[in-house]
C-alpha cells in the first residue's frame, strides 16, 4: 500500500478513536436535555472537576487508578445530582433562556473555583501509556482505551436504557410527565436519578481525557463547545443523533487535519456546522 | 372499598367539587355520570391524588389518602386509566404495560399474559410503539397498562370519549367484560345511555355536587334523565 494511503487510514482510523470519545461526551449532554428538558451548558466544567478529582487522588494521595477512577466517576455523578437539586430544580418552570443563563453561571463559578482551588497551572497524570502499532500505522493507547471505555459506557446506558424499569421510566418521563405518578414513579425522582446518570457519564468522560490531556481551570472550553454542537447537529436530545454527529465530525477534524493542518480540521469541522444549521437547523434527528 | 365524604377540590383557581359524598364497595362497578364540565375528570385526579382535596376526606380499604403523595396511591391498589388513554407514544406496547408494572415487578410475567389474554389484538402488537396504535387499540393498551399493577379498584375516565361510534360500541363492551371478570370499576362517562347499560349503580355529577344516585337500571328510567341526557 502507498504511504499516503497509509497515513490516510491512520487519520480515518483516529478519526474513529475520536469519534467514540466524543460520542461519549455527547450522550450525557443529550440524556440530560432528553429527559429534564434543561441543557447543562457546565457539562464540561463538571469534566473538569472530574479530571481534578482523579488528579487529585491519583497523585496526591497516591490511590491507583483503578480506584480513583471509580471515586471520580461517583464524585461527579454527586455533582450532578447537586446540580440539579440547587440549580436546575429551582428554575424547572422558568423560560429556556433563564435556564441557559443559570447552568452557564455555573460554568462561570465552576472555573473560577477551580483556579482559586487548583491553580492555574496545567496538572499532568503522569501516565504515559505507549502507542500501540499495527503494521506502518501507529495509534495511541489512551486513546485506542478511551475508546472501548467510550463504547462500553454507550452500550451500557442503551441496555439500562431499554431493558429495565427504571430506563423505561427515563424515557417515558420525557414523553408524559404528568402521568408519572399513575405509574408509581415520582418524577422528582427520576430527575435526580438522571441527573446523577448524567453526571456518571461526564466522570467517566472526565477519567478518559485525563488520560490524554493535562488538566486545568479552563480545559472545559476546549472540548465543551464541541460536545454543544455536536448535540445540536444530532438533534439537541436525540441519543443516535448524536452518536452519528459525534463519528461526522470526529472524521472531519482528522482527516481534514491529515489533509491540511490540524488546525485546518476544526475550522473545516465548525464550517461544516455553520453549513448543516442553515440546511438542517433541527439536526439530524429530531427528538 | 372506595368511600368519599363531603369531598372539595379546587381546580385552576376555582372550585370544581362542592362536598361530594359517595362509595364503592369490593366487586361493584359503579358509574359517575354527568355533563361536560361537571367534575368528573377532577373527581378521578382527586382519588388518585393528582391533586389534593381542599376538605373533606378519602378513604381507601379504610385508610385515609389525604395526605398520600400521589405515585405511593397505585401501590395502595388503585389504578387511573386517564381521560385521552395518555400512553407513552414511543414506547412499545409491552414496554407501556412495563411501566404501568412499575411498582410491581414481579408479577409482571404473570399480569402481562392476563392483558395478552383480555386484548389478543394487543399481543399481535407487542412491539409495536403505541403512538402508531388505533384509537380503540389505544384505549385496551391503556387499561391493560393499568391492569398490570394488579389493582383492586380501577378508575376509568371517559373511555368512550373520541372514538369512533363503531369502536365505542366495542369499549363498552370491554369495560363489561372487565366488570364480570369481577374488577372494581370507578368510571366516569359523558355516554350516559351505553355506561348505565354495563355498570351496576351510578351517580349523576352536575356542576360539582352529586344530585342523584341509585342504581343503573333506576337512572336509566329515571325520567329527570331521560329529559336532560337521553333525549327521550
Amino acid at each position: 500500500m502507498d504511504v499516503f494511503d497509509i497515513f490516510l487510514l491512520e487519520a480515518v482510523l483516529n478519526g474513529l478513536l475520536l469519534g467514540g470519545l466524543l460520542a461519549l461526551l455527547s450522550l450525557g449532554l443529550n440524556l440530560i436535555f432528553g429527559v429534564i428538558d434543561v441543557v447543562w451548558i457546565c457539562y464540561a466544567e463538571l469534566i473538569m472537576c472530574g479530571m481534578y478529582a482523579v488528579y487529585y487522588l491519583h497523585v496526591q494521595y497516591h490511590w491507583p487508578l483503578y480506584a480513583a477512577m471509580p471515586a471520580a466517576i461517583l464524585i461527579v455523578a454527586v455533582l450532578g445530582m447537586i446540580l440539579h437539586q440547587f440549580v436546575i430544580k429551582p428554575v424547572l418552570a422558568a423560560e429556556p433562556i433563564n435556564q441557559l443563563l443559570v447552568t452557564g453561571g455555573v460554568l462561570f463559578f465552576l472555573q473560577a473555583a477551580a483556579t482559586l482551588a487548583f491553580g492555574i497551572d496545567f496538572k499532568n497524570l503522569g501516565v504515559s501509556l505507549p502507542a500501540v502499532r499495527i503494521g506502518e500505522m501507529s495509534f495511541s493507547a489512551a486513546r485506542l482505551i478511551a475508546f472501548g471505555a467510550a463504547a462500553a459506557g454507550v452500550i451500557g446506558l442503551f441496555v439500562f436504557l431499554n431493558k429495565t424499569y427504571l430506563g423505561t421510566a427515563i424515557r417515558a418521563i420525557s414523553q408524559d410527565r404528568a402521568i408519572m405518578p399513575l405509574m408509581g414513579v415520582s418524577p422528582a425522582r427520576v430527575y435526580t436519578l438522571t441527573s446523577a446518570l448524567g453526571g456518571a457519564l461526564a466522570g467517566l468522560g472526565a477519567c478518559l481525557l485525563v488520560l490524554q490531556y493535562d488538566v486545568h481551570p479552563a480545559i472545559g472550553l476546549s472540548f465543551g463547545p464541541i460536545t454543544f454542537l455536536i448535540c445540536v447537529l444530532g438533534g439537541l436530545g436525540s441519543m443516535a443523533g448524536g452518536l452519528i454527529a459525534a463519528f461526522v465530525f470526529a472524521q472531519f477534524i482528522s482527516v481534514g487535519g491529515f489533509f491540511f493542518a490540524i488546525e485546518w480540521g476544526y475550522v473545516i469541522a465548525f464550517a461544516f456546522f455553520i453549513a448543516m444549521m442553515f440546511i438542517r437547523p433541527q439536526g439530524l434527528f429530531r427528538r | 372499598m372506595l368511600s368519599l365524604e363531603g369531598v372539595s377540590a379546587a381546580y385552576g383557581g376555582f372550585q370544581a367539587l362542592f362536598g361530594v359524598s359517595l362509595e364503592v364497595r369490593a366487586g361493584e362497578s359503579v358509574a359517575v355520570i354527568g355533563p361536560n364540565g361537571a367534575g368528573k375528570t377532577t373527581l378521578l385526579r382527586l382519588i388518585s391524588k393528582l391533586i389534593d382535596p381542599t376538605g373533606g376526606k378519602i378513604q381507601f380499604d379504610d385508610q385515609l389518602l389525604n395526605r398520600v403523595p400521589p405515585h405511593a396511591v397505585v401501590s395502595r391498589g388503585i389504578a387511573h386509566v386517564p381521560e385521552n388513554r395518555r400512553l407513552f407514544p414511543r414506547l412499545t406496547i409491552e414496554e407501556n404495560l412495563r411501566m404501568g408494572a412499575f411498582t410491581s415487578r414481579k408479577t409482571f410475567d404473570a399480569k402481562r399474559d392476563l392483558v395478552f389474554g383480555l386484548f389478543p389484538r394487543l399481543k399481535e402488537r407487542r412491539g409495536q410503539l403505541a403512538g402508531t396504535l388505533s384509537g380503540g387499540e389505544q384505549q385496551m393498551c391503556a387499561i391493560g397498562r393499568a391492569l398490570m399493577s394488579g389493582p383492586k379498584l380501577l378508575l376509568l375516565d371517559e373511555p368512550s370519549a373520541g372514538l369512533a361510534p363503531v369502536v365505542v360500541q366495542s369499549i363498552f363492551e370491554l369495560v363489561r367484560k372487565i366488570c364480570s371478570e369481577g374488577y372494581t370499576v370507578l368510571i366516569v362517562e359523558q355516554n350516559i345511555r351505553q355506561v348505565l347499560k354495563v355498570v351496576e349503580r351510578a351517580y349523576l355529577l352536575e356542576a360539582g355536587k352529586i344530585v342523584l344516585s341509585g342504581r343503573a337500571q333506576e337512572l336509566l328510567n329515571s325520567k329527570d334523565i331521560q329529559k336532560a341526557y337521553l333525549g327521550l
